[in-house]
């Protein structure tokens, strides 16, 4: 019988006969990753069909502002561009405070369409980068994989996750032009470079390595995280005994390199030799410089003599190195590890510390669920694949795990790093999976197992037994291998559900989830049409006709970057948020009472002040949900004016209706949003739809600051600051002498008018 | 195949881990190193026979390579030397001769490595000419990265 199943082919062997001449397959694989490509860049422009072709967020929008300028101004002018349209009054040295590899990308992209005559908007280009990008990420993810095994299924399989994984698409949709959008495909890129290099042991491999990794350091701050993946695999791997000669020429190579390229990046510069998070690093390449050199004394020395070398020598420069690192540190030489770095480890350091890390939603710790949402099924797949790995543990497979390790760790601790883990998560997965299918999927089975074979024919209930059977015989043949068709087929099948399932999830999350502009909202009307609320670019084009050229604009430091690109108007404090001082000053004025706010305001010639109120639409990420951090962070620099306790009622609640505090009612924040708020409704009948509660009849009374604009919606409000008053009295008496005489024209316009007392 | 390229990269610089770089240099320097530091027995016969079996088995052309090395070694000590006695103030460019030096040392190291009779097996990809082309292309870019931050 089962010669007869092997001379008498079956379509599917035919099937499988098919696909083994080699030119075939490599035909079949380049088409397929194609169609990855394809699927990654299509699955990303669900934005641009819903809304439009439009730059997202807010970080995007000040790098398109960046490339704009690159564009206008060439690269010389982008290198030393001095921006004083931001931090009024500082400004701020963008080119050597700014990863320039986005833009320079994009720029390089724009010229070179240019240059082949294909006049693409710079916008568009800007748009679609990430998409592209994404492609070029799949195709690193299937080199990357293929070094760790030598099953060529495993890539493909790779590259279609790392396509379409949400973890990923989170960061690079159509329109989200940000760092990351090209900074995962170097990170997968120079880890694929980097084990070939060790592969190889060779100085070219490790050149490429330190030169993408210089690419990467001019794209995204999270360079730091192969800086110190590197050497840590590479001290993983000394510490098991495996340093080998091809290790010394890979990493050395790449550090040597790849130090002096990451410090051709003006804002990176010194680092590489000042910092702590560079020092494992450095480190390191010293210790493999000592292994180096005792492996060569081994060679030349007997046992016992070698060991006599081996403690004196290693003790006492070990000893040195250290005794030095902690003498440049104390000496101030050598920075110690920064906030963000520190949070890293003490996930509570930030909020003790340094608000302004905390009170961005990215560096929070990641939820749970997030990983089943950003991962799907790839997040139990994962530990199976690490498994694997240690199966057959070879350096690249170390890698892997030591990856695996530490990719976990840190997205755990921040909800942005999850984009770190993805492609590990897509390798390991894809490799499990591909293992489990080429399992479960051969046609051929062993050749002892005919009696398994009659069984598949039989009935289920048999087939329990012959199981049992198959795997006794099993035990004395050297092949252990699935006998049944059945089993065969259920696994294969399971499994293929699961692929189309993880498909599902993919795209729903994607279109749900990640596709938003978040500058351009989109809700349902009643009848489930959409309709589009575009209250920001609204105000934003508003500010951009009806003010001076050079009219400052204070707002909170989230929609900074959106004035700058969208208003193109000067603004106090944006999304760069390199000086804490600046922001707490904008933070103070808004969480002052008018008389001390006024003051700070005329000192930074402040022109206007925009909120962001979701009060009437219920738009919950306005700025009084944002309001504490302005709190917490004036308190950091001025703790006896601004309290946060004072923001609280009694009974410890955060509340802005009747009951709110006497300080919250008068921050100028608080007056701001809801100045007039009330005269929408019915007497009586306010109501924030945010935080669901109904307001008081009175609303607050402004005095130095006057409406300018109110979008549709409300969501965004525009005040005018007061110039001072003509005849020298403060901003109260005016006001009130001014509401002295209108009173008597027009009663009806207010409710019963609060006399005010200070 | 012995590196005869001019070095462009005696300007300056200082090493963070002199300690360790130093103490990797070329086994030439460390006989005389470690039979100065120690007067038992032991230690000169340790010292004697590292001589003894660098001498038996180095190729002519290796010592070449390794002369080199030693060049750097003395060049980077230089640099640093003068760093911490005259102080760092173009630090860019103590930094790009520093490196350029450091950098230059272990891509010749690598390249001794490869070229090794010993070592054939780690390298089965990797020919004595395509280890010298490998060299020369990681040198380029040292060299070109060195110049262009030394201001």
């Amino acid at each position: 019988m089962a010669v007869a199943s092997a001379s008498d082919p079956s379509p599917m062997q035919v099937l499988a006969d098919f696909g083994k001449s080699k030119s075939l397959r490599t035909l079949l694989r380049v088409l397929i990753l194609c169609f990855i490509a394809g699927a990654a860049v299509s699955s990303r422009l669900f934005s641009v069909i819903r809304f439009e072709s439009i730059i997202h967020e807010f970080d995007p929008w000040f790098n398109f502002r960046a490339t704009k300028y690159l564009i206008a101004n060439g690269f010389y002018d982008f290198w030393d561009w001095f921006d004083d349209r931001t931090w009024h009054p500082l400004g701020r040295v963008t080119g050597g405070t700014l990863y320039p590899g986005l833009m320079v990308t994009s720029g390089a992209i724009y010229h070179a369409l240019r240059a082949l005559t294909i006049p693409v908007d710079i916008r568009n280009i800007c748009v679609l980068l990430a998409p592209a990008f994404s492609g070029l990420t799949a195709f690193a993810a299937y080199l990357l994989t293929n070094e760790m095994t030598t099953n060529t299924s495993a890539g493909l399989l790779a590259a279609a996750f790392m396509g379409i994984t949400p973890g990923y698409i989170s960061r690079s949709v159509a329109g989200s032009y940000d760092n990351e959008a090209i900074a995962i495909f170097l990170l997968v890129f120079t880890f694929y470079l980097w084990i070939k290099a060790l592969k190889l042991g060779s100085v070219l491999w490790g050149a490429l390595c330190a030169l993408f990794y210089g690419y990467m350091v001019a794209s995204w701050g999270g360079y730091a995280f192969i800086t110190c993946l590197v050497p840590l695999h590479s001290f993983v791997l000394i510490c098991m005994g495996r340093y080998s000669t091809r290790l010394y020429v890979s990493y050395t190579t790449w550090y040597a390199l790849g130090t002096l390229a990451s410090m051709q990046i003006p804002f990176v510069g010194f680092l590489p030799v000042r910092t702590s998070e560079h020092m494992p690093a450095l480190g390191i390449f010293g210790f493999l410089q000592l292994v180096a050199f005792i492996y060569y004394i081994r060679s030349a020395l007997s046992g016992a003599q070698f060991k006599a070398f081996l403690f004196v020598g290693l003790g006492a420069v070990f000893g040195l190195a250290l005794l030095a690192l902690v003498a440049m540190t104390s000496a101030g030489y050598i920075a110690p590890w920064s906030g963000r770095f520190y949070s890293l480890w003490d996930t509570g350091y930030a909020k003790i510390h340094i608000p302004i890390i905390a009170s961005v939603s990215e560096h929070q710790p990641t939820a749970w669920p997030a990983f089943f949402f950003d991962l799907n099924m790839l997040i139990w797949l994962f530990p199976a694949g690490v498994y694997l790995c240690f199966q057959d543990l070879k350096d690249e497979h170390v890698f892997v795990v030591v990856y695996a390790l530490f990719g976990s760790y840190f997205a755990g601790v921040m909800v942005r790093l999850m984009l770190t883990l993805t492609p590990i998560v897509c390798v390991a997965a894809a490799m499990a999976s591909s293992q489990l299918l080429s399992t479960f999927l051969s046609v051929k089975s062993p050749k002892v197992k005919d009696p398994a074979q009659e069984d598949v024919t039989d009935s289920l209930s048999k087939k329990t037994k012959q199981n049992a059977g198959g795997s006794l015989r099993s035990a004395n043949s050297p092949y252990v291998g699935v006998y049944s068709f059945l089993s065969k087929g259920l696994v294969s099948g399971i499994m293929t559900i699961y692929l189309l399932l993880f498909v599902l999830h993919c795209t729903w999350v994607t279109s749900n989830a990640y596709s938003s502009p978040s500058v351009v909202l989109a809700s349902r009307m009643p009848d489930g049409s959409q309709h589009i609320i575009d209250d920001y670019r609204e105000a934003y084009q508003w500010l951009r006709q009806n003010t001076k050229e050079d009219a400052k604009i204070m707002s909170w430091w989230d929609y900074g970057y959106q004035i700058g690109g969208m208003a193109d108007r000067p603004t106090l404090v944006d999304n760069n948020t390199w000086n804490n001082t600046h922001i707490a000053t904008v933070g103070k004025a808004m969480s002052s009472s008018e008389e001390v706010s006024y003051p700070i305001m005329r000192q930074h010639e402040v022109d206007y002040v925009l909120v962001v109120f979701g009060g009437l639409l219920g738009y919950s990420g306005d700025d009084i949900n944002k309001f504490l951090w302005m709190v917490r962070i004036a308190e950091g620099i001025w703790p006896d004016e601004v309290s946060e306790r004072k923001f609280f009622t009694p009974r410890g609640e955060y509340r802005v209706d009747g009951e709110a505090t006497e300080t919250m009612k008068n921050s100028l924040m608080y007056k701001m949003s809801y100045y007039n708020y009330h005269t929408l409704f019915p007497p009586g009948q306010a109501q924030d739809r945010v935080r669901g509660v109904r307001l008081p009849d009175t609303g607050p009374v402004l005095n130095t600051l006057d409406e300018a604009f109110t979008s549709e919606n409300w969501i965004i409000r525009i005040y005018k600051v007061k110039d001072l008053d003509n005849v020298g009295r403060d901003h109260a008496a005016a006001a009130s002498f001014d509401r002295g005489h209108k009173k008597k024209k027009a009663t009806k316009k207010r409710g019963p008018r609060a006399l005010r007392v200070d | 195949m012995a590196p005869k390229k001019a070095q462009a990269s005696s300007a300056a610089a200082p090493v963070v881990t002199t300690g360790t770089t130093t103490s990797t240099a070329p086994a030439v320097s460390a006989p005389s190193k470690k039979s100065s530091s120690s007067s038992s027995e032991a230690w000169s016969n340790v010292a004697t026979n590292i001589l003894k079996h660098y001498q038996k088995t180095t190729p002519q052309r290796t010592k070449l390579i390794d002369l080199f090395m030693a060049f750097l070694v003395v060049v980077g000590g230089l640099q640093f030397v003068y760093c911490v006695v005259a102080g760092n103030y173009p630090f860019n460019a103590f930094l790009s001769g520093f490196s350029a030096t450091v950098g230059q040392f272990v891509l010749t190291a690598s390249l001794r490595i490869q070229t090794t009779e010993a070592n054939k097996a780690d390298f089965p990809s990797v020919s004595p000419e395509r280890a010298f082309a490998d060299y020369v292309f990681g040198s380029l870019i040292l060299h070109f990265f060195c110049v262009n931050f030394i201001n």
